[in-house]
């Protein structure tokens, strides 16, 4: 395969102004991938910081429920920041620092990323800057002030739909006009290469622990390994070490918001078409002009139009499965897993949980699967109340 | 020789770019005749994307206006066509890759031809992924023209040597729009252009005053403004002609100067 490239996605779509930052990004990525102290640093930092490795819990009450496979939950949810995101962001903060970067930008959809951004920039003693549309600074209202608090700067996106998307242009057009002190910290797996590896590369320590954690507990590899996927970062994580083995079935779980027949879906692998966008070739939900799709999910993570190439080359390949889930499913698995097991999860992760629930009781009881829980609900709270139309007072 | 280059035979050029369809492709076809009878030297067309990653506010909001107004891609094949034996001067398309990608390369640049377009600019196509199309719109007679940045330090031989119409000097770190100071050692990057290729320079982003024109026009070969029509137009609306002529024309004056 041409480097940067998962079969025919991938490359590097980018205005020629930044075109040296990300060769010297590649090379500086290179050169610390390698780099022993870098990596005891980084070890370090997921170990004592953010509280790695995180539990492979067994949902021993879920499993009895469904009466099917065992259910495993990799709980990212209990990391420091509360989700999968601060493995890439203290990668990649510590990579900039490295860098001689003094600044370090990102874009937002949940907050989630942005506030890991902005706890790393913070350990680190670095100037942030988020981007984040002004509808998700609306519906995710607490961690724009989180994220504040940190001592972040956040911009509220007023162009395009004013969500994910737009933040990523607008972020984009940021590092164009200041690259010398600034690191754009992407947070999915997506974006020109190198991103989407570097991404992959440290979300990966999700899958090297998970598959270690159940080989330990059940003596052999799970039968499935789900995640939810908008850009595609925890599930990147989760599926990378389990790629080689074949018997393990990798499934993505895409946001279908109102459904896949209605127009307000966020379901690249459904309803997307091959296009080039924010950097890579990969696949985009879009009209039949190549104009970029206004999409919808409850979930503002998940609220994207695009997926990160290398899942397209999964999906291209067989390899990986992605399948829909609604607004409705994900709610319901939501209240369903904070009743069932007392853990509150995020809206994204409760994609994959709502898949998990339709897919367990048509399994062996002796087989086993593995949801990545990749964050935490707190910041859903709200959002769900209002969804069930109950009036809750901040 | 290039109608692209050749357009650069006598003289400085001036390079004005407006978004087609704002705000319709009715008024847009009577800006380009306007635009070139006060002096243009050449036309950029912006093929209206969503999600413009190299504009600033200015043709962002150009961009979703035309979108809005329901121009396609089809409809500006169409436009041109129209008003291509009506303007003498090379037509060029200024447009993301994902519109060109989506439509398919062979029907994209066939259309090109077709409608007599003589060049694409795009931003977000850089010098390592223009083999994508390269072939494809030369063979439609279509000149792929590439992009130089203050960033592109050692890359700026490679890209000038093999560049085809004319190289767009990206004048300023950033986005477009309106500048008010211009640091970049242009002079500089212009020289090394120049050791490399006889391949006309023009220089883009941020150029809106006839003084920074003139300043621009005394090192390189040709001068583009986008924003400041674009607001005029975003201004004036239907009835931009005469403010876009009069503009057009002061700022020809200045580089004649």
């Amino acid at each position: 395969m041409q480097k940067g490239r998962f079969g025919i996605h991938g490359g590097q779509y980018i205005p020629e102004t930044l075109m040296n930052e990300i060769i010297h990004l590649e090379e500086q990525y290179e050169y610390y991938k390698n780099d022993p102290q870098f990596q005891a640093e980084l070890e370090d930092l997921l170990k004592n910081y953010a509280g790695r490795p995180s539990l492979l819990y067994y949902a021993e009450k879920m499993t009895r429920d469904l009466g099917g496979a065992k259910i495993y939950l990799k709980r990212e949810d209990l990391n420091h920041t509360g989700s999968h995101k601060i493995n890439n962001v203290l990668g990649q903060c510590l990579l900039a620092k490295k860098m001689g970067k003094t600044r370090v930008i990102a874009e937002t959809g949940a907050g989630q990323h942005g506030v890991a951004t902005a706890t790393a920039a913070a350990l680190m003693g670095m100037e942030c800057e988020i981007f984040m549309g002004k509808e998700d600074t609306e519906r995710q209202a607490l961690n724009v002030y989180r994220m504040e608090l940190l001592g972040a700067r956040v911009h509220a996106v007023t162009t395009g739909t004013m969500t994910l998307k737009d933040a990523v242009n607008e972020a984009m057009r940021e590092w164009a006009g200041r690259v010398e002190d600034t690191h754009y910290v992407l947070g999915s797996v997506m974006g020109p290469h190198p991103f989407p590896t570097i991404v992959r590369d440290f979300q990966s320590v999700i899958s090297k622990e998970a598959r270690e954690q159940i080989l330990e507990r059940e003596g052999k590899l799970p039968a499935a390994v789900l995640a939810c996927v908008g850009g595609g970062s925890n599930a990147m994580g989760m599926f990378y070490e389990f790629i080689p083995d074949e018997s393990v079935k990798l499934i993505g779980c895409e946001a279908a918001g109102r459904g896949v027949d209605t127009l307000q879906n966020a379901a690249t692998i459904a309803n997307g078409s091959l296009g080039v966008f924010h950097g890579m070739k990969s696949y985009f939900c879009q009209d039949e002009y190549g104009q970029i799709a206004p999409v919808y999910s409850i979930s503002a993570g998940l609220d994207y139009p695009g997926i990160g190439p290398e899942h397209a080359y999964l999906h291209d390949s067989g390899r990986a499965q992605y399948v829909p889930v609604t607004d409705d499913e994900a709610v319901d698995a939501f209240e369903y897993l904070a009743r069932t097991e007392g853990i509150i999860c995020a809206i994204e992760s409760a994609h994959a949980v709502a898949y998990a629930r339709k897919l367990a009781p048509a399994m062996r009881p002796d087989e086993s699967m593995i949801i990545c829980l990749s964050g935490r609900g707190d910041k859903d709270v709200a959002a769900i109340a209002r969804y069930r139309g109950v009036k809750i007072y901040e | 020789m290039s109608k692209i280059k050749e357009a650069f035979a006598d003289g400085k050029v001036f390079i004005p770019f407006l978004t087609a369809g704002d705000p319709n492709l009715e008024k847009t076809a009577e800006y380009i005749q306007e635009l070139e009878q006060a002096g243009a030297g050449l036309i950029e067309i912006g093929i209206p994307f969503s999600d413009p990653i190299a504009e600033g506010p200015v043709i962002q909001e150009a961009d979703l206006r035309a979108l809005a107004a329901g121009t396609t891609t089809d409809k500006i094949f169409d436009m041109v066509k129209g008003v291509r034996d009506k303007v003498h001067v090379p037509l060029v398309f200024m447009t993301y890759l994902n519109p060109v990608f989506h439509y398919g390369y062979e029907r994209f640049f066939d259309r090109c031809r077709d409608s007599g377009l003589d060049g694409i600019i795009i931003p977000d196509l850089p010098y390592e992924e223009r083999d994508e199309l390269l072939e494809t719109a030369n063979k439609n007679g279509i000149e792929v023209i590439s992009l130089i940045a203050p960033t592109s330090r050692e890359r700026i031989r490679s890209i000038a040597r093999d560049a085809q119409g004319f190289i767009y000097l990206v004048s300023s770190m950033g986005v477009t729009g309106m500048r008010n100071e211009i640091c970049t050692d242009l002079e500089g990057m212009i020289r090394e252009i120049r050791a490399v290729t006889d391949t006309p320079v023009a220089v883009g982003f941020g150029i809106h005053t006839p003084e920074q024109a003139k300043n621009i026009a005394a090192m390189a070969d040709g001068v583009i403004v986008g924003s400041a029509i674009v607001k005029l137009i975003a201004r004036y609306r239907e009835h931009a002609g005469k403010d876009i002529f009069a503009y057009v024309r002061m700022m020809k004056s200045a580089i004649e100067e």
